[in-house]
């Protein structure tokens, strides 16, 4: 099989012996008998580390669930500094953690019943893998937006009964954070958990206007009418 | 200086690290990937504790349990202190936030797991390691713990049998760099790659702390218990979850009959299967009958990694199965205040360390519980036992580690492969190392290792790239698994009896007059030693 690796310097292909493979499987079939220095990250080969997303042919995958094809184009997840053909540095976007403080804030006795652990159940699972992250476009115009997968986290404690402190998150997520989503659920449609960011970040503004935060794009709006 | 440097970024050094952190100690936490993407990630079926919330359960039953499993091998100290702490540590993790799934009555859920005498195990449906592990990550941030990730350990600093702290790749930039502090701990995973496709293990359970004690001269312990799970994947040795036995799966074979109850200790259920495939069987794990609704429910990452890896739906066909390496019970010796065996101002926590809870057999949903457990005990503790410690040490560790990496980019020659050679002794530990053993093909691997040990000058790297060079931290881990291995075939020789996850078909019983021990190891004037250490309980 046939497929190709943006190596930033060059686009180089490569053949592997195999007629089905993960894409991971490949990569070290080329680094181990091929090309020692083809460079990608990986480590668990089962889909809970969150370590080894790239993109097909445009989509973020992880590579050890990505089902290799004839002629794919394999490159590095975007709004990423590219370290290495397809290994990033994923420190910077890990700030954005930092930045939506997505933890209990204060952290109180509650009872927590099968259905609100159910309500989250999906959020976290979460392997912070950022797939989400290189598909959103609002980065291409907004490099600070805290992006989709700090979001979902945040909503995960905002939505856990032991939060005592809802505001406190929704008020870290106001600049740079829910209202600069454009909800077009690239998201939602390459993570690899099934995980529906677009969804929770709806649901964060939802809690944000009961903290009396607006959108502030529409208030921007006038639609021609001289504003409201 | 550094109160505390924390090496390895798993559930074990996060908990130590978040403890350290609430006793005012100052820390630096450090791993060779990034924190979320650790082994206890992939650790699914759940955690002990004796909450007793679905079944009734004490604490004595779970202490028995564990002490059962661990056949004779365990300190009963240490048992006993881990099943007393574990509902402590559930009540700290639901503090933290951890979304642990939850009963009719709103109280933590609990399902049973192997050798447990009642539904003991804490879970979040079967990503129960992963939540806890991303909790404790969030919890990390929410305190400011500083973190470097892509830090490769290279050795211990050493004066006079103390511990200074340590030496890193880092693997982005390339450079060589010294960390120093009062206290270390390691708690750097265990040696599962040892049996590369073999093991359900990530590609990073490579054993870097061990062997960095080990050339120490710090002290090994039990090396030769390895424990196989018994259902992996048959193709990729992906993890089935313990949990789908727990949960009423069963296992057959070829003519789709059960041939062993299915709750049984892991290293009987493995040894059957072993058995099994020996007589020329194929096995299955079945879990058609449990519907559905059911399977998606409790365990959908299973029905999801059998679909990819296997290509089968387990909710209408069965799945294929073999035993592999899943747990390395062996690791640096430890005493009851988890200080490392040899060495001073040097700790050791989690599956990098034998901290005799677990014996010659781990329980499943100890592991998740010894890493909080005595995680959070080790950083809370380790600080308060300061030594004077010599400031000005004249350690001279960095530089001849400058050296060394230095010298792999000129003058290796890469005559042969690394890579195809670990892949062909993965193979080997797996059938003469693995679930059942013979001496001579012990020893025939052994002379087998120490010719390709002899031989690593005509190996090295192929990538002469300074920055971001994994084919240099491949062949680093490569060798760190050589010394590791030569001690688990050692150890594995020395043992002649069966216990727990040791078995050998010439000695199939234990044998208490003389093997009741641990096996220790160390190097000593660049000889590795070992005696075996009565077990008094």
């Amino acid at each position: 099989m046939n497929f190709k690796i943006n190596r930033q310097e060059s686009l180089e292909s490569f053949d592997v012996p195999f007629e089905s493979s993960t894409l991971l499987k490949a990569l070290y079939h080329i680094k181990n008998n091929q090309d020692n220095t083809l460079t990608f990250s990986s480590n668990c080969r089962s889909g809970v580390c969150g370590t080894c997303a790239v993109r097909v042919n445009g989509k973020e995958v992880l590579a050890c669930a990505y089902t290799l094809q004839e002629g794919d184009l394999v490159e590095p997840l975007a709004y990423h500094e590219v370290q290495r053909d397809l290994k990033v540095n994923k420190q910077k976007v890990r700030e954005t953690l930092r930045t939506s403080t997505a933890w209990l804030q204060s952290s109180q006795e509650a009872t927590i019943s099968e259905q609100q652990v159910a309500l989250t159940e999906k959020q976290s699972d979460c392997i912070l893998c950022d797939s989400c992250y290189s598909s959103c476009p609002v980065l291409e115009v907004n490099p600070s937006f805290i992006g989709p997968f700090a979001l979902t986290r945040a909503y995960r404690y905002t939505a856990d009964p032991r939060e005592g402190d809802i505001q406190a998150i929704i008020d870290n997520i106001q600049t740079n954070g829910i209202w600069d989503c454009t909800l077009c659920g690239n998201c939602t449609e390459v993570c690899p958990q099934g995980i529906d960011p677009k969804m929770d970040i709806t649901m964060l503004r939802g809690t944000a206007s009961q903290f009396g935060y607006t959108d502030p794009n529409f208030q921007a709006m006038d639609f021609g009418f001289g504003g409201f | 200086m550094l109160d505390i440097l924390i090496i390895g970024s798993g559930g074990a050094g996060l908990s130590a690290a978040l403890s350290a952190k609430q006793n005012n100690s100052t820390v630096l936490v450090v791993g060779k990937s990034y924190p979320t993407a650790s082994q206890t990630s992939m650790a699914q079926g759940g955690m002990n504790a004796a909450l007793g919330n679905v079944t009734p359960d004490t604490i004595q039953a779970h202490i028995d349990d564990t002490i059962k499993s661990a056949h004779s091998l365990c300190n009963v100290t240490m048992v006993k202190n881990l099943c007393e702490d574990a509902p402590k540590s559930i009540e700290w993790l639901e503090k933290l936030g951890v979304p642990f799934d939850r009963t009719e009555k709103s109280q933590v859920a609990q399902r049973q797991l192997g050798g447990a005498s009642s539904k003991r195990a804490c879970y979040a449906q079967d990503y129960t390691g992963l939540k806890i592990l991303h909790t404790l990550y969030d919890n990390c941030l929410k305190e400011g713990i500083e973190m470097k990730e892509e830090y490769f350990l290279l050795n211990l600093i050493i004066e006079e049998k103390s511990v200074l702290g340590a030496i890193f790749l880092n693997v982005v930039t390339g450079e060589v760099e010294e960390i120093r502090a009062n206290k270390t701990i390691l708690a750097t995973g265990g040696y599962g790659g040892l049996y590369k496709n073999f093991t359900t293990n990530s590609e990073g359970a490579t054993g870097d702390g061990i062997a960095a004690v080990l050339r120490a001269g710090g002290s090994l312990s039990d090396m030769e218990f390895v424990q196989f799970h018994p259902t992996a994947l048959k193709g990729s040795a992906t993890l089935i979850s313990e949990s789908a036995r727990g949960e009423g799966g069963y296992l057959v074979n070829s003519k789709e009959e059960r041939f062993v109850d299915e709750l049984l200790p892991r290293d009987v259920v493995a040894r059957a299967i072993a058995e099994q495939i020996v007589k020329g069987e194929e096995v299955f794990l079945d879990i058609r009958h449990l519907g559905e609704e059911k399977l998606l429910k409790l365990m959908p990452q299973e029905v999801h990694l059998c679909r990819l890896h296997e290509g089968i739906d387990p909710v209408h066909e069965l799945i294929p199965i073999k035993p592999v390496a899943h747990y390395s019970m062996g690791g640096i010796d430890v005493n009851e205040n988890l200080e490392v065996t040899g060495l001073k101002n040097c700790y050791a926590v989690g599956e990098c360390s034998n901290a005799k809870v677990h014996g010659a057999n781990r329980l499943g949903g100890n592991s998740l519980l010894e890493i909080v457990s005595l995680g959070r005990r080790v950083g809370g503790d380790c600080h308060r036992t300061n030594e004077n410690i010599e400031t000005n040490a004249n350690s001279n560790q960095l530089e001849s580690d400058q050296e060394y990496i230095e010298g792999l980019f000129e003058e290796y020659p890469w005559e042969r492969n690394f890579y195809q050679i670990q892949d062909e002794l993965g193979e080997k530990f797996y059938k003469y190392a693995g679930i059942v053993r013979d001496n001579t093909e012990l020893n025939n691997l052994l002379n087998e290792l120490r010719v390709i040990k002899a031989d690593i000058d005509n190996m090295g790297i192929g990538d002469k790239e300074k920055e971001n060079n994994t084919n240099l931290v491949d062949f680093l881990q490569f060798q760190n698994l050589l010394e590791i291995g030569e001690v688990v075939l050692d150890a594995a020789l020395v043992r002649d009896e069966s216990r727990g996850a040791h078995f050998k078909s010439a000695f199939p019983n234990e044998d208490d007059k003389l093997y009741k021990a641990h096996s220790l190891f160390w190097i000593e004037e660049n000889v590795l030693q070992n005696k075996l250490v009565k077990v008094v309980n």
